[in-house]
């Protein structure tokens, strides 16, 4: 018997990034395939192009032995393919009935709904599968884990066989993702089959029959739950790369320049995203918060650089309370800030690169006087940062927005580190960004942190962090689980914190919240 | 010194001016597509010109040649009208200059100076969209602010007596300016303060303001002497000064007008002011980030584009029709929208499509009078252009033009929720 | 800002202590207008009369008389009594019908006060009121085929207009019903323009409304100053004629206020009602509203979102070309310039004020029909209120509605927001 789908070699290119680089997947009935990899690895893209989302610029879809054309949703739905999102495609203002039957909708004479018979079988399925809902809801009344089961039974609806589950359980709570599982078990034994995106190694190990690993576009391999173990796919997942190692002294910490006690932050939905953290780091020293992303991290920093709001607990700058302060307030007094999207925060593209230079400082001498903007002083100082820190653009004139990913990020990291500062967050410094960028920007925060600065840096990148940190924080659904010296640590150790397997991870003493 | 180097090194930035400026955006957004729309606008108005002149349907029962030979003619007769009307006569400028007298010179040069005249408010209102605009506001109460800018300069230029120009004439300017920035201020705060969505506010505030006017000038602001709604006539001291005896009506507005698209270029690439202003329209995220105050911004943004739309009526009243009239607005809210699109919400370009347009509309007369074409023909073709500028894909498949790799979009949709 | 509007939003959530204040001192404020503005400034001993026989009735009902004084203060008592309810307890759920009485005895209470001394023929005026939200309503109707698919369509007001000038002229030409049709094929070549450029262009779709406004108040001022001045004929539809519905004319006082109008009042309430069930009990309203509160998920389920929302926008055009054949075939019998004299916009407001809702959008219709045919009739009663303060009520209005102080209204998510596959 043929797998119920095999992709084989598929590729897809965005421009500039190649997003799957030839992947070959096989999925059998009655099983639930794993899908790991980190984020902004391909995982996605690949289930969007299964999808009929995306088109691939090569590879071949086979479904029950039979090759199959996905130019749009419709055709995957007539192949019995179906698939949860990661973000939602529920309607809010829709009941669950209503979400269930669009595109499918059962009708009586002239196009007239029958919500009567639709209910009638969403009830059916609910049943069958232990998918508790209520028909009759409206989707923007139901927690999380019920706008999940909605979308699962929407598949179910539509007589899906082959089930994509992308990044499931990033939104539930471990009692909402065991149902989930327990869901998950009671539809392969219906003789469906499920492909589970994921990046959290328990949940793998668990629920998984077999794993696949995908590691920047490219497949990694392919194993399952008895081979592996948990800092097996650890490394698998994060790889081991070349070692662009930075040469750095001995750090010699000072005074404590940042200090967070017991910070509590709210994400954008108004659940809890940072659950009382606490931790300080001291000039002259690189603080490294590592964590799969999407535990919180995004959140702290935002509050600490005063773009979000805390909910409690607070966070000190050289002494001076800044919990509640503004994002001026807080560059004034010494902050750097290398934020997370910066093509969103940090700069304006359609801006002259001189402009973004002066982002955050355009209102202090020499940049204005008065009311009016220097500009002779603000191009004199643009040409000088340029040269300084090595930004490749035709002139200080030209658009942000024509830069390279690397060369914006420099103009960012320029305009940061141009201040006196006292402190410099830096979240994600050098995602996407070439090798080249890349060993510029951590030569920089290493420069910063031996003039006596001190450094937060959050980043997944493992590497990035052990390179770069002096001590690492690791961060897991929103509390910092473990804080160790980055000299002795190793990766699989970090691995696992990061996996929120804090049994396993040696010396156990887990930093409880203060 | 290093200053003196680098001064040295690059003496193109010190050269570099408003139109410097302008030109480079819009070489950048390819200069070619405003100019084809321009040109695009022009010909299909033509077309329709042809199409609705009767002689070319008693030519059609003839031969089809002929019918769009005189459909030609009539376009061009109508082309040459709104020319003669709106720039000149050459004929007439060419005698009246051998002639050598200088009223005569004047009345063949009348025209154009009338289109200069015609085209004050709407530099003013091109302004004042542009600026909301660039602050990533779509502000189409112009018009609106534009009424309440008439309103109050129109009674303080009739209400204050005794006052020696100098001072009476700034001051009904100053009270149109305010008028207009507080029908501005209003959107401003709601969409700062609630994300009510100033495009629905913008258009409510215009309707109230038309009320508002309709009762002012049948109460308070009546002219005792009459039953029709209409304001008194302004003292002579609120007049804007004319540079030429009647019936010529250029008025010093017009230079106001250029002050302040200077002025309006000032703030908006000179200032802290308008470093904030662009930097919370282009990206405010990043102004957030950057420590801006994103209501503070918002709100005086709405203020100064009202305060501009408010002096394209305060230049009306005292500069051309010394009173105010109920509807004395001929629909510069929307064409201010045309004007700042085209001109790429850049100042410079802004007066040159507001020159444009009160060339047409002053041609247009003519065209009506010698042509028989009605002055409206002027808003269609001002439609058609302002289509093509806004889908500038119509002209590359027209024209057979190729994309550009980067595109600027200085108009970003955003849904009613703001 | 996005974080910040979020939370102003659930604030003003229904039921919320906030909403429940506010609406409370709303209900008072009103309570005290009545008591202050109206009852202090009528004297004792004045009546006044509500007539209740529109012409061409043959049922007599009596007049109703009221003694002025007491009456307000009834009402005022009244309304204050429902304020404290709501300050202290709150309706809950409720609270919008509340909302609604309160109005309506915020209304009675007006229209005491304005015809105190004086008699008030009530059934002319509900008729009136009827007539003046049939354009306003309709105009709604058009926004709300559009919104509810994501498209913003500020250019109701052109198409109106558009759909007014060629309805007069192929009605002048060939028959009123012919005029009809023409009017409203007009309103759908326009929207079909808007459509294309926002949907496929993906222009600014207020840029896009805008450049059917101006073309629109452009063309028709044109063909009218060159074509129909000249040529009487052309203009010259006449109008359809009151159809009364047999039976139902006859009930007494209801029956000639709202059975016996023309075919624009019918049409109306038969588009009204066939939109409300067709949004909301239709697999073509499922996927329309899909569409324009989340194009994405509709996409993902296989729904065609260009082909949905070109229909919304066309079909929405020729609403609005049936809206402007009102002007010219229902009501003035020829073409005048720029005539909808903004009656697009107020249906803009209406359909905001009525939360995207059809019967929403006719009871805000019915309102600012009520204001809009009460300031014609001030002037005749000699009031002392200015009648351009009642025309400017529907506005001021829509922008209270919008600014979420009684409660924020719930547009379709996606509205405004062209819609870009990706990955293609």
């Amino acid at each position: 018997m043929p797998p119920v789908l095999e992709l084989r070699n598929i590729t897809k290119r965005f421009p500039g990034v190649l997003a799957n680089d030839r992947i070959n997947l096989t999925l059998n009935q009655g099983e639930i395939h794993a899908l790991l990899g980190e984020n902004g690895a391909g995982k996605t893209t690949l289930m969007n192009i299964l999808y009929g989302l995306y088109q691939p610029d090569e590879g071949e879809i086979f479904i029950n032995g039979q090759q199959v054309q996905v130019h749009s949703p419709t055709d995957a739905i007539n192949a019995g393919v179906g698939m949860v999102h990661q973000h939602f495609m529920l309607i809010p203002v829709f009941t669950v009935t209503e979400n269930v039957m669009l595109g499918d909708e059962s009708v009586k004479v002239a196009g007239v709904l029958d919500r009567q018979a639709a209910a009638e079988r969403i009830r059916e399925i609910s049943s069958a599968y232990g998918l508790a809902v209520n028909p009759d809801d409206y989707v923007r009344d139901l927690p999380v884990g019920g706008q999940q089961r909605v979308e699962i039974i929407k598949l179910l609806y539509r007589e899906a066989d082959i089930l994509i589950l992308d990044e499931p359980t990033a939104v539930l709570t471990p009692q909402e993702a065991d149902d989930l599982f327990k869901i998950m078990h009671s539809l392969t034994e219906r003789g469906k089959s499920i492909i589970f995106i994921t990046h959290k190694l328990r949940e793998v190990l668990d629920i998984a029959d077999r794993i696949t690993v995908i590691r920047r576009g490219k497949m990694v391999g392919s194993t399952t739950p008895k081979q592996a173990n948990q800092s097996k796919l650890a490394a698998m997942m994060v790889g081991r790369e070349v070692d662009l190692s930075v040469h750095k002294k001995a750090a010699k910490p000072g005074e404590a320049v940042l200090a967070v006690q017991n910070l509590q932050v709210a994400d954008d939905r108004g659940q809890v995203a940072v659950d009382g953290v606490s931790f300080t780091v001291q000039a002259g020293e690189v603080l490294g918060v590592a964590g799969v992303q999407g535990n919180g991290q995004t959140e702290l920093v935002e509050s600490i650089t005063g773009l979000r709001p805390a909910q409690g607990g607070s966070v000190r700058l050289l002494g001076e309370e800044i919990t509640h302060a503004d994002p001026r307030r807080i560059t004034e007094l010494g902050s750097a800030h290398i934020p997370e999207d910066r093509q969103r925060d940090g700069l304006v593209l359609n801006f002259p690169v001189a402009d973004n230079l002066v982002l955050n400082t355009y209102y202090q001498e020499p940049f204005s006087k008065g009311a009016v903007l220097q500009q002779e002083a603000i191009l004199e100082t643009a040409r000088q940062r340029v040269t300084n820190f090595d930004i490749r653009t035709p002139s200080a004139e030209t658009r942000a927005g024509s830069l390279s990913g690397g060369n914006q990020q420099k103009v960012i990291v320029a305009r940061e580190l141009s201040r006196p500062v006292k402190l410099v967050v830096a979240s994600q410094p050098t995602r996407g960004l070439d090798v080249g960028s890349i060993e510029y920007i951590h030569g920089r925060l290493i420069e910063s942190r031996d003039q006596g600065v001190a450094v937060l840096l959050v980043s997944s990148e493992l590497d990035e962090i052990m390179q770069l940190s002096d001590r690492i924080a690791v961060m897991y659904r929103g509390k910092i689980v473990d804080v160790l010296p980055a000299k002795g640590a190793s990766k699989e150790k970090i691995g696992l914190l990061m996996a929120g397997v804090l049994d396993k991870a040696k010396g156990g003493k887990t930093r409880k919240d203060a | 010194m290093a200053k003196k180097e680098t001064k040295t090194k690059a003496p193109a930035d010190k050269k570099k001016n408003a139109f410097g400026i302008f030109l480079e955006e819009l070489t950048r957004g390819s200069l070619l597509i405003p100019v084809l729309a321009i040109v695009s606008g022009l010909l299909l108005g033509g077309l329709i010109v042809a199409v609705t002149t009767e002689s070319v349907y008693t030519a059609w029962s003839r031969s089809p040649l002929e019918a769009i030979g005189t459909g030609i003619d009539a376009a061009l007769r109508s082309y040459r009208a709104l020319f003669n009307g709106s720039i000149g006569n050459p004929e007439r400028i060419v005698d009246a200059l051998a002639s050598g007298e200088a009223a005569a010179i004047r009345r063949a040069f009348n025209p154009f100076l009338e289109s200069l005249t015609k085209s004050v408010p709407y530099i003013f209102a091109g302004l004042a969209v542009a600026l909301g605009f660039r602050a990533g506001l779509f502000n189409i109460g112009a018009e609106g602010q534009l009424f309440i800018g008439a309103i109050t300069s129109v009674y303080v230029g009739f209400a204050f007596t005794g006052l020696p120009a100098i001072i009476h004439v700034p001051l009904a300017l100053g009270a149109g300016a305010l008028g207009g920035a507080l029908w501005g201020f209003i959107p401003g705060l709601l969409k700062a303060k609630t994300g009510g969505h100033e495009v629905i506010n913008t258009i409510m505030m215009n309707y109230i303001a038309f009320r508002l006017s309709e009762y002012l000038l049948r109460g308070p602001l009546q002219r005792p002497d009459t039953t029709n709604p209409i304001s008194p006539f302004i003292e002579a001291s609120a007049q804007l000064p004319r540079f030429f005896d009647s019936p010529i009506r250029f008025h010093l507005g017009f230079f106001i007008a250029l002050a302040a698209a200077y002025g309006v270029y000032w703030l908006l690439f000179k200032t802290r002011l308008g470093f904030e202003l662009r930097t919370v329209g282009a990206n405010p995220n990043a102004a957030r980030y950057a420590g801006m105050n994103i209501v503070l911004v918002t709100v005086l943004a709405m203020s100064l584009s009202g305060a501009l739309a408010g002096l394209a009526g305060a230049n009306e009243v005292l500069g051309v029709n010394y009173t105010l009239a109920p509807a004395f607005s001929s629909g510069y809210g929307f064409d201010s929208i045309a004007l700042a699109l085209i001109g790429k919400s850049h100042p410079v370009g802004v007066v040159l499509a507001a020159l444009l347009f009160g060339t047409l509309r002053n041609g247009a007369l003519q065209m009506q009078i010698a042509a028989n074409v009605p002055v409206d023909i002027i808003s269609v073709m001002q439609a058609l252009i302002l289509a093509f500028i806004a889908a500038p894909a119509i002209i590359r498949t027209i024209y057979r033009l190729r994309t550009p790799e980067h595109q600027d979009d200085e108009l970003h949709v955003r849904g009613w929720g703001g | 800002m996005s974080n910040q509007a979020a939370t102003l939003q659930s604030a003003a959530e229904y039921g919320t202590p906030t909403r429940r204040r506010v609406m409370g001192l709303v209900f008072l404020a009103l309570a005290g207008a009545i008591w202050f503005l109206f009852a202090n400034t009528t004297q004792a001993g004045v009546a006044t009369t509500f007539t209740l026989n529109p012409g061409g009735s043959q049922a007599n009902f009596p007049n109703l008389v009221f003694d002025t004084l007491p009456l307000l203060h009834a009402l005022a008592f009244a309304c204050a009594l429902i304020g404290a309810f709501q300050l202290v307890r709150g309706f809950g759920k409720r609270t919008n019908a509340v909302l609604g009485l309160v109005a309506a005895l915020f209304i009675f209470a007006f229209l005491s006060w304005v015809a105190s001394g004086a008699s008030l023929n009530l059934a002319g005026l509900l008729r009136a009121t009827l007539i003046r939200a049939v354009p306003i309503t309709l105009g709604a109707l058009s926004g709300i085929l559009c919104e509810r698919a994501g498209v913003v369509n500020i250019a109701i007001e052109g198409m109106m207009l558009t759909g007014a000038m060629v309805a007069a002229i192929f009605g002048s030409l060939y028959g009123l019903w012919v005029g009809l049709l023409a009017g409203v094929l007009a309103g759908g070549l326009l929207a079909a323009v808007h459509a294309v450029l926002s949907i496929k262009y993906k222009t600014d779709q207020i840029v896009s409304g805008t450049v059917i406004n101006i073309f629109s108040i452009g063309i028709t001022s044109f063909i009218s100053a060159k074509f129909l001045a000249r040529y009487r004929f052309l203009n010259n539809p006449g109008i359809f004629p009151d159809i009364q519905i047999p039976g139902l004319v006859d009930i007494p006082f209801i029956g000639p206020i709202v059975f016996s109008h023309n075919i624009f009042f019918f049409g109306l309430i038969i588009f009204l009602t066939l939109l409300h069930f067709g949004l909301f009990f239709t697999r073509w309203g499922l996927r329309h509203r899909a569409v324009g509160e989340h194009p994405k998920a509709a996409d993902t389920l296989g729904i065609n979102v260009f082909k949905t929302r070109y229909t919304a926008v066309i079909l929405g055009g020729m609403m609005a070309g049936f809206g402007g054949a009102y002007f010219t075939l229902g009501s003035v019998g020829r073409f005048d310039e720029v005539m909808t004299a903004g009656r697009g916009f107020i249906g803009l407001a209406a359909m905001i004020f009525g939360n995207w809702n059809p019967f929403g959008a006719f009871g805000a219709g019915l309102l600012f029909g009520f204001a809009d045919m009460l300031a014609a009739r001030l002037a005749i009663l000699g009031v002392r209120v200015p009648s351009e303060f009642l025309l400017m009520a529907p506005y001021i209005a829509t922008m209270i509605v919008l600014a979420g102080v009684v409660g924020r209204g719930q547009m379709p998510a996606a509205d405004g927001q062209p819609y870009e596959k990706e990955g293609h």
